[in-house]
């Protein structure tokens, strides 16, 4: 194995320098070459000084589902905005909330981060854990008045986590999604405890 | 500031408006939720919602590009860095044992294989107690002896307790 | 206008109050935190709104100050926090139990044998 070529090393970081000297710029709040080439220097300084891990696996971006993943995120956020808030306002409050377990079948770090971030950006549900290995996802849902709420809060996640891998999976990913997960749900049975 | 009188402005007023009325809600929300994580969910919305269309209305008011990338670029740091703050504050409240379990419809992660070492706390459920606690309840070395025992079961699941 | 001011900062102000309220009772460490969290934000917000009110952007560079220290902050104390809790292992797999527990736990077992 050879090792890695200067080349390489700098195809790998370009998306994080030109990143970083897009926000520099935006700081600025001008265009100028000035902040161009201070940018530039600063972004390498700062990938030089404090080095990320390289993700792997670079992303493809199909356009037309990544428009609909937005647009439907944008909707969702509006919605649920709405009723996060007037589950706080109204006199009953909240009912029960859970912390239910979702199997996904992504096996790839950029996109399983996509998807919690997605997940916790929408009120009303959280990311509490993800379990790398076994690709399963820790969620909080907020306002959960039986086993039905549940199970549609469930489907959610799959269908945000089908958006987001139609939106910018590769084609083996999205094959993944077809297939059955990996049956390696916990067999206990959920401690419900009982209402008060 | 009597300036209010095209269309655009109007517009720009009821974003802030709307946006305003969000991070009201996150208020009262924070007050009410009873535990640490439903006030995770209160506490993110405006930092999301409202922040976004505050910032609309705000880069409709204000013109020059200048201020309007920056307006955008402090949109973009919220939802960012917004999941992640959520994320870690929960995490370690779901950790700690912060999650009083009668507002808890279900709770599947506690059977789950990495729910061992919450599962190990289970016994020592300390609900909503201060956090800067000591993770062991007696100040001295002595106590906690049965609750260390079940730790090292918790240690373990690189291994993976399979259930 | 003036109305609308007066609505939108009634709003705010009350927003942050209530989160103040939750920062002095917030039985736990975390609560404060959260509640902390949205106060910065509330600020933030504040500032764009009068931003945008008085169309006067010199506050906008705070703005980004304030919305970057929300982050920040809060980070730095759920870490610590988190750093009593969860011991990390090599390949960022959780191990559980906090240093302290650990140490206490090898001194136990060193006392039994």
């Amino acid at each position: 194995m050879t090792v890695d070529s200067p080349l390489r090393q700098l195809r790998l970081r370009a998306p994080l320098l030109i990143w970083l000297v897009l926000i520099w710029n935006l700081l600025w709040g001008t265009w100028s070459w000035a902040n161009l080439i201070t940018g530039v220097l600063v972004a390498l300084t700062v990938t030089v000084v404090l080095p990320l891990p390289v993700v792997a696996g670079g992303a493809r971006i199909h356009p037309l589902p990544a428009l609909y993943l937005i647009g439907h995120f944008l909707v969702n956020l509006t919605v649920s905005s709405a009723q996060v808030a007037w589950q706080t306002l109204r006199p009953s409050g909240i009912r029960q909330s859970a912390v239910i377990r979702v199997q996904l079948r992504t096996d790839s770090d950029l996109l399983l981060s996509i998807i919690s971030q997605n997940l916790t950006l929408v009120p009303g549900s959280m990311v509490l854990d993800l379990d790398r290995r076994r690709m399963a996802l820790g969620v909080h849902v907020l306002d959960v008045g039986d086993e039905a709420d549940v199970e549609r809060q469930r489907a959610e996640v799959l269908a945000t986590e089908r958006r987001v891998v139609r939106a910018f999976g590769s084609a083996e990913d999205i094959a993944r999604l077809d297939q059955e997960p990996p049956q390696e749900r916990a067999t206990a049975p959920a401690t419900a405890e009982p209402t008060l | 500031m009597n300036d209010f009188d095209s269309v655009a402005d109007w517009i720009a007023a009821a974003f802030l408006l709307v946006g305003a009325f969000l991070c009201l809600t996150a208020g009262v929300g924070l007050l009410r939720f009873p535990d640490v994580l439903s006030r995770m969910h209160a506490g993110t919305k405006p930092q999301v919602m409202g922040v976004l269309l505050i910032m609309i209305g705000g880069a409709i008011r204000l013109t020059g590009w200048s201020v309007t990338w920056m307006l955008l670029l402090v949109a973009v740091f919220q939802l960012i860095t917004a999941p992640v703050n959520a994320h870690m504050v929960s995490r370690i409240a779901y950790r700690r044992r912060h999650v009083a379990s009668e507002h808890l419809f279900v709770d599947e992660l506690g059977v789950a294989p990495r729910g061992a070492e919450v599962q190990a706390g289970e016994r020592g459920r300390r609900g909503d107690e201060p956090a800067d606690a000591p993770v062991d309840q007696g100040p001295g070395p002595t106590v906690g002896e049965d609750d260390e025992a079940g730790d090292p079961a918790a240690d373990e699941p690189a291994g993976g307790p399979r259930r | 206008m003036t109305v609308v001011a007066v609505l939108i900062y009634g709003m705010l102000g009350l927003g942050a109050l209530l989160a103040m309220v939750r920062l002095a009772l917030g039985p736990s460490l975390l609560d404060r935190v959260v509640a902390t969290d949205s106060i910065l934000v509330i600020v933030a917000v504040g500032l764009a709104v009068h931003a945008a009110l008085q169309r006067d952007p010199t506050v906008v560079p705070v703005l980004v100050v304030v919305a970057l220290l929300v982050f920040v902050g809060a980070i730095s104390v759920v870490r610590y926090i988190g750093g009593m809790l969860i011991r990390t292992g090599e390949d960022n797999e959780e191990l559980g139990g906090s240093p302290a527990a650990e140490q206490l736990r090898r001194l136990e077992d060193g006392g039994r044998s």
